[in-house]
């Protein structure tokens, strides 16, 4: 219904066939993307994290853009992910394809549980409940120091090949690396762009849209937002799982408040809502990072500053924004 | 573990209750008439104490400091709602908190580049050096004064809230700003005089914490975190909970320190989980406001 | 690019030039580039240069860059100049990984030297080890010499928190007395800095009173330190770090807590000490591997420091600035030995190198490649006398000795 009356409202109907296109084909072109990306990035482990970040910040924006709720412990999701992908290789010598499997699942598991007491809170106390237990969470990993290394991190996740079907790819190889993990994402891009594509989707963006009327119409609001959260807590805990193979360690920081804060500056820049609008938000977040930094370590000065900014007067972000204006 | 030790340690853990409380009470304020989350309130915190360290080193003593800086702080926190913030009223809860989020990096690496990354010794002063006797053991006379400024603070807060007209409109403002409105008065420059308020009692409180600990950019990130924890606990806006909360806090960190000191941070947060399953409103919050 | 390694280039202009040459690596004229490059050494060097530790990760840089000139002034290897590619690790192990991951990947280092905290440094390390490049960490830690973290590629010059813990001791238990009280930040490093003491306390008949453990990154000590003064020991012995240290120290002093006992650190750091001022330091011994003031002592500390100043302003190098001059020039002069930047030769190479570089001789021991090295026991000053800079004076020096590093078997290495 929503695409037949934006169709019959826009007077151009070849850029708008091009544009249905695109968005009716989002997840290909994305594919198409990512596979020429890391030719242009100053270098393959930079493009490596803006995929895994990228993966972050979609899984976050499932919950903040599509469902409206803002959560400042998702470094709990991602973080939990890396730590248990990690684990299972270093401390139970787990094959690569099963601990990313233990990645997913410890994302969910840790979203379930969080979201189990805090889904019932509205708004800022939402936020707050969130980063309170993240905190928890964050104490829980670092005093469990014969497991995760504690302070020190937890070392020694070394995948040196990855087979699949007989054939063996060398994971030390930068370029090899980044393709493992592109088909990871690739894949999640896909499964999310079904899942806001089906039923359950529309259920979504309804109780985000006017949760009383959701309500009145039979949903039930609280389940649909537990499930949300969980499968956010899956897409989060894909990212960490791969966050660890690629770096082959997991830091405490990962689940510093930083990291919660990180992916909410990545989703607004981008534009939260907007399918891409979180990898956008993540590219533009560490490209931005990479470059000033090496330029001056006033750093912080300058993301800040576009944070503001960005704030202030592109509030829909950046994808947001470009959506917007091809949509004119 | 003795009797006067426990006491001892109660005491302490008012005067660290004493810091939270002037940190926590600007951000309830803001919450409570603006629905601004201020991440930025670290921030504020932290340059008061450089403001403080830049008045002493051009020869101010800290007796002065203890006025000037909270009207400096308050000022640039005037400024910043103004430009900063005003545009966003209207737009949602997330935005303000976003912006001051940002905000509050530029605010932080400003200070690196003014100060260096190192951080400064910041001297007790003279007359407030030592310990005094108070009856259970010997207790540092700085954190005496402490206890003594943040009480003053509150009591000439509550007596212009109260008692002044400006305080009534403050508190109507709270309540129901569109009727205020509607009544001719302008609420703008309400919210961005409490505003200020805010940042300048943020900006003594690290004053008052910088004889304590030192200076340094990031000294406002770490209280930040725990802030929200007190103002969560004694209810987003409720300014007799930050209070109560931000002593409550206190308490229970100096405790936890003496029994078993490596879950002394933790403590606090699992505090608040426990807190807002019983209570998701906290202490003194307002049921459905957040919603 | 040779021009890169002159004396009176900033740190600023080196990072703007790496940044220029990521863009033009990025580009299709890196081909031609890396032909052009191939003659040099490089040396990755990723330290914090953002976040609490920028002005330790500052003069690391300062003091490397003084190695690689004199490399390069020297004749390099054959002709061949050696190069510094400084990276911001900002004090985050998972940054720290992705920067090893390019200077590796990217800029194709020969060596890697840096960092300045333990979970840094070991993120680092298993990244390097996996890619066989020699790594030389200038941060301490005893978890990097055991045999769990180790690799042949892995070198250790910074001192180990046992060894400088244990100094400190042997050097306080007699002179103060025997009951000791430990009030320790809750981590690794703080607990080895704890053995440290308690192992070279066996043999002077240490008592333990107490180890309070604190969280990382405390603001408030006020809680721990009362119940601390009850036990009344001879001794307070504070195993933190950086800010967590300077805090502690201040609070304890306000406390009064020094007229009744010594106040002594495993580690003073001179930045440290300069940031927090005279008053909380004052009369507090602790462990150093480096103090500019053994110039009128010790030659090879007096060349240094001079080159220093002259490249540097007439600043004076920090003790953690001159583990960064160390580091590099270890591996370079390995490298001179071996005749080559085959790492295989050049680890053969730095295992003979008998140095003393800048604070008397050292040598890296066999079987976990600790520098095997000099302990400073230092106590900090009420005033400085001669300029800022003198905030320490020298108390004793332990000379470089195996038997008070943790032994071989013990970090689990076969000989």
């Amino acid at each position: 219904m929503n695409e037949l009356s934006q169709t019959l409202s826009q007077p151009s109907v070849a850029s708008v066939s091009w544009f249905d296109f695109a968005k009716r084909h989002r997840a290909i072109l994305a594919s198409i993307f990512v596979l020429v990306f890391p030719l242009v990035m100053p270098f393959t482990a930079l493009a490596v994290n803006i995929l895994i970040y990228g993966l972050y910040a979609l899984g976050f924006n499932l919950l903040f853009g599509y469902l409206g709720l803002l959560s400042f412990g998702h470094a709990a999701l991602f973080g939990t992910g890396s730590y248990l992908c990690g684990i299972a290789i270093v401390h139970f010598g787990l094959p690569w394809y099963l601990a990313i499997v233990v990645g997913i699942v410890g994302g969910a598991v840790m979203a379930a549980a969080i979201g189990a007491l805090a889904i019932r809170t509205r708004g800022i106390y939402f936020a707050m409940v969130t980063m309170a237990l993240s905190q928890c969470v964050f104490y829980l990993f670092y005093q469990a120091v014969d497991w995760t290394g504690g302070e020190n991190g937890l070392r020694g996740i070394n995948v040196r090949t990855i087979d699949v079907l007989g054939f063996k790819f060398d994971f030390i190889n930068p370029l090899t690396r980044y393709y493992v993990v592109a088909v990871f994402v690739i894949m999640a891009l896909f499964m999310l762009s079904r899942i806001l594509a089906s039923p359950f989707g529309a259920v979504i963006e309804a109780i985000r849209e006017n949760e009383a009327r959701a309500r009145a119409s039979g949903y039930d609001v609280t389940r649909t937002r537990l499930i949300t959260f969980i499968l956010s807590g899956a897409f989060c805990g894909l990212a960490g799982a791969l966050m660890a193979l690629h770096l082959s360690i997991v830091p405490i920081e990962i689940l510093h408040i930083e990291t919660s804060g990180m992916v909410v500056m990545m989703s607004l820049l981008g534009g939260m809502g907007t399918f891409f609008g979180p990898f956008v938000g993540a590219a533009v977040f560490l490209l931005l990072e990479n470059l000033v930094s090496i330029w001056t370590v006033h750093w912080q000065l300058i993301v800040g500053a576009v944070f503001v900014v960005c704030v202030l007067f592109f509030p829909a972000g950046i994808w947001g924004t470009i959506l917007k204006w091809v949509n004119k | 573990m003795s009797f006067d030790l426990i006491a001892l340690q109660l005491f302490t853990g008012l005067a660290l209750g004493a810091i939270y409380v002037l940190f926590a009470i600007g951000l309830s304020l803001i919450f409570g008439m603006l629905t601004v989350v201020n991440f930025a309130h670290g921030a504020f915190y932290m340059v008061g104490a450089y403001v403080g360290l830049f008045l002493l080193s051009l020869g101010g003593n800290f007796w002065l400091c203890l006025i000037a800086v909270p009207l400096i702080v308050g000022t640039v926190g005037l400024v910043v709602e103004r430009f900063l913030i005003r545009p966003l009223y209207g737009r949602g809860i997330d935005y303000p908190l976003l912006l001051t989020f940002g905000l509050s990096y530029v605010m932080v690496e400003l200070i690196r580049i003014a100060f260096g990354k190192s951080g400064y010794p910041f001297d007790t002063p003279e007359i407030l050096q030592g310990a005094v006797n108070i009856g259970v053991g010997y207790f540092p006379l700085y954190r005496l004064f402490v206890i003594g400024i943040a009480a003053a603070v509150l009591l000439g807060l509550w007596l212009f809230l109260e008692r002044t007209s400006f305080g009534l409109i403050i508190r109507a403002g709270a309540r129901d700003p569109q009727i205020v409105r509607v009544l001719g008065v302008n609420v703008s420059r309400v919210w961005l005089f409490v505003f200020g308020i805010g940042s300048g009692i943020a900006a003594l409180a690290g004053l008052l914490a910088a004889p304590l600990q030192g200076v340094i950019p990031e000294m406002g990130a770490t209280i930040l975190a725990e802030a929200f924890v007190v103002t969560v606990v004694g209810g987003m806006g409720s300014i007799g909970g930050a209070v109560i909360a931000g002593l409550l806090v206190g308490v229970v960190v100096s405790m936890t320190s003496l029994f078993a000191p490596e879950m002394a941070k933790v403590s606090i947060f699992a505090l608040m989980a426990v807190v807002l399953l019983v209570r998701p409103q906290g202490f003194f919050g307002r049921a459905g406001l957040m919603s | 690019m040779a021009k890169k390694t002159t004396g009176s280039i900033s740190r600023r202009r080196l990072l703007t030039t790496a940044s220029a040459g990521a863009v033009l690596a990025a580009s299709p004229f890196r081909i031609n580039l890396l032909q052009a490059q191939e003659a040099t050494i490089k040396v990755g060097f990723p330290v914090p240069l953002t976040g609490p530790y920028g002005t330790e990760a500052q003069d690391q840089v300062r003091a490397a860059e003084v190695a690689i000139a004199e490399f390069n002034e020297a004749g390099g290897l054959n002709g061949r100049k050696a190069e510094l590619l400084v990276r911001d690790d900002k004090l985050n192990p998972g940054e720290a990984a992705t920067r090893t991951l390019e200077l590796i990947e990217k800029e194709k280092v020969n060596f890697i030297v840096g960092s300045l905290s333990a979970s840094v440094q070991l993120a680092v390390n298993n990244v390097t080890k996996e890619r066989k490049i020699i790594y030389n960490s200038i941060s301490q830690s005893d978890e990097i010499n055991e045999v769990k973290d180790f690799s042949k590629y892995t070198f250790h010059e910074a001192l180990t928190p046992h060894l400088t813990a244990g100094a400190v001791g042997r050097y306080a238990f007699p002179k103060f007395g025997k009951k000791v009280a430990f009030l320790t930040a809750d981590y690794a490093y703080g607990h080895e800095m704890v053995r440290g003491f308690q192992e070279a306390g066996k043999a002077f008949g240490v008592e333990s009173l107490v180890d309070i453990r604190h969280p990382l990154g405390t603001t408030d000590f006020s809680a721990l330190l009362p119940r601390i003064q009850a036990l009344k020991p001879d001794i307070l012995v504070i195993s933190n770090f950086g800010r967590d240290q300077q805090i502690a120290l201040k609070q304890a002093t306000d406390f009064g807590m020094k007229k009744s006992m010594k106040i002594v650190a495993p580690i003073l750091l001179y930045t440290g000490r300069i940031a927090a001022g005279a008053q909380a330091f004052e009369g507090v011994i602790g462990g150093t591997s480096y103090y500019w003031g053994i110039e009128d002592k010790v030659a090879s500390a007096k060349a240094f420091n001079d080159r220093f100043r002259k490249m540097h302003g007439g600043k004076v190098p920090s003790d953690y600035g001159a583990l960064g001059y160390a580091g590099v020039k270890t591996l370079l002069m390995g490298a001179k030995a071996a005749g080559t930047t085959d790492t295989d030769k050049v680890i053969e190479a730095v295992e003979a190198l008998k140095y003393d570089y800048y604070k008397g001789p050292e040598y890296y021991r066999k079987c976990d490649h600790q520098a095997v090295q000099s302990v400073l026991i230092i106590e900090s000053k009420s005033k400085p006398e001669k300029g800022d800079a003198d905030v320490f004076n020298v108390l004793a020096t332990e000379e470089p000795s195996e038997k008070n590093l943790r032994t071989c078997e013990a970090l689990g290495h076969k000989s």
